[in-house]
């Protein structure tokens, strides 16, 4: 499954020397790197790192201050965003937020409703919806646009443990379904390590970067996360104790 | 049938509140009430200098409410605390233009007319302008709709998308601008806000989706102007506030009728 050979993959975006500075603040610095198609790469670090600026220069939202970001033509980028405030004031059904990622038949959006589970949904408003449900609906929207790369900023803040791997369940079957890369921002370093291809130590720049084994071991991440590997393993082996199907989750709306 | 000033007044009123509707769905939602005031207020300046320069009025208030709500934006970038901002830029154009009035002796000018509004003086220029002004919007709005819906969602999802935020934001700046000159004949630089913000606010109740709520405003706001024209020639009141009065019991009714509903 893991590809063997990185550097034979299609890249999908890539960036070149690319730094941000906000005001005197340096942000981001010497950012090489290139997301291929069909893999899952996550980006670790501490608060402040620079997570969120860098996917937002990846998917086009940052302008960086040095280097280059480029992206393959035709490539669509699906996006969850970390938060979705929805002011109170906009009236929105999550049929409707499906249909804003443009996909013209009502066909493909409900189909989608119901492969994330969120069909009998449809007719609510996002608003009202349980913090599980929504990352679903934002998923689903973004799965929607046919994303040859998914990308995702720490999708499972504020769900409780089993919707959260419930959630990164879906996200391993879905990508299978249509064959999307995944680029994604998380703090679930067990989940992370499991099933990644590659894995990047961001703090302000790459610390260390490779298949999660090499980058578990690195001094570099040990120090960042103040344990050593045997703890990203002991957690690691901690996450084989559950598996219902995701149906039976009623999220967080019950727990 | 226009030469009946009545009829103006209705037909001017209700191509204002179509496009006052929908595009005051979007101050709702991106709450730039205070914006709207601000590029209203300057509306008056714009007055003044179309008199002092024997402009048309329509071209300078469209003149001045843009550049106006360009600067305002350009600062926002830049400024953090946007409500205060806003308020110096919309009370501080609104005292600069009622001074540089003052200034225009050789000309009388009915101030009250520009502050809140002359709809039964509207003429067939004037409706011509009103109309093609309220199209210009609509259809800025119609084209632009999903992308705007995105970057008021989230503006990072919409540069996703391939969505330049600063431009729609620009879109909305200029279709406000445009809103403001063709509306200060109608309801005045004080109230426009008012046929942005109530029809909107009104139709919210109502509205499961974006797009139900912008047609609710849009309706909303004709019956509003409609109603309160006919109220104001049956007691003789001043038309724009009547038209703003009527467009408040909307929003105010189905609040009233919810908090009685909850007491039992």
């Amino acid at each position: 499954m893991r590809p063997a050979k990185r550097r034979d993959l299609v890249s999908l975006v890539c960036t070149q020397g690319v730094g941000v500075r906000f005001g005197g603040r340096r942000i981001l610095r010497d950012i090489d790197l290139s997301i291929r198609n069909r893999e899952i790469v996550t980006i670790v670090g501490p608060n402040g790192s620079g997570k969120t600026t860098l996917l937002r220069v990846l998917i086009g939202a940052q302008v960086p201050t040095e280097g280059k970001v480029v992206r393959k033509a035709g490539a669509n980028i699906g996006y969850v965003p970390q938060r979705l405030a929805i002011d109170r004031t906009m009236p929105l059904t999550v049929a409707r937020w499906l249909r804003l990622s443009g996909a013209p038949k009502a066909v493909d959006y409900q189909h989608m409703a119901e492969r994330v589970g969120i069909a009998q949904l449809l007719g609510e408003q996002m608003g009202s919806l349980s913090g599980g449900e929504f990352q679903r609906a934002l998923l689903a929207q973004a799965l929607l646009t046919q994303p040859a790369l998914l990308v995702l900023d720490e999708p499972t803040q504020g769900l409780d443990q089993p919707a959260i791997a419930s959630f990164y369940r879906l996200i391993e079957a879905v990508r299978k379904e249509i064959e999307c890369a995944v680029l994604m921002v998380s703090h679930d370093l067990h989940v992370v390590m499991r099933s990644s291809d590659h894995v990047i130590c961001l703090n302000g720049h790459v610390c260390c970067e490779g298949p999660p084994t090499v980058v578990s071991a690195a001094p570099e991440y040990q120090a960042l996360f103040g344990f050593g590997a045997e703890g990203a393993l002991a957690l690691y082996r901690h996450e084989h104790d559950h598996s219902h199907d995701h149906a039976d989750e009623a999220d967080s709306r019950v727990g | 049938m226009l030469d009946d000033f009545l009829v103006r007044a209705a037909l001017a009123g209700t191509g204002l509140a179509l496009a006052a509707g929908p595009l005051g769905c979007f101050v709702v939602w991106r709450r730039m009430a205070y914006f709207g005031d601000a590029t209203s207020h300057a509306a008056i300046l714009g007055v003044a200098l179309s008199l002092a320069f024997s402009l048309s009025i329509f071209i300078g208030v469209l003149v001045v409410a843009l550049a106006m709500a360009l600067l305002v934006l350009a600062l926002s970038e830049r400024v953090y605390a946007m409500d205060t901002l806003l308020g110096v830029a919309a009370h501080g154009a609104l005292a600069l233009g009622l001074v540089a009035v003052s200034f225009l002796s050789g000309i009388r000018i009915d101030l009250m007319a520009y502050l809140f509004g002359d709809i039964l003086a509207v003429g067939r220029v004037d409706l011509a302008v009103i109309w093609i002004g309220a199209a210009l919007v609509l259809v800025l709005l119609r084209v632009r709709w999903q992308a705007l819906l995105l970057v008021t969602l989230n503006t990072d999802l919409a540069a996703a998308r391939g969505y330049d935020a600063r431009r729609e934001q620009l879109i909305l700046t200029l279709a406000l601008a445009v809103l403001v000159a063709v509306a200060i004949k109608v309801v005045g630089a004080l109230l426009i806000t008012a046929m942005l913000i109530i029809p909107a606010a009104a139709a919210r109740s109502f509205a499961k989706t974006p797009e139900a709520m912008a047609v609710m405003a849009a309706v909303i706001g004709v019956i509003s102007a409609l109603v309160g024209l006919a109220v104001s020639f049956q007691w003789d009141t001043p038309t724009g506030p009547t038209i703003v009065v009527a467009a408040t019991l909307f929003f105010v009714a189905p609040a009233f009728a919810q908090l009685t509903g909850t007491r039992h």
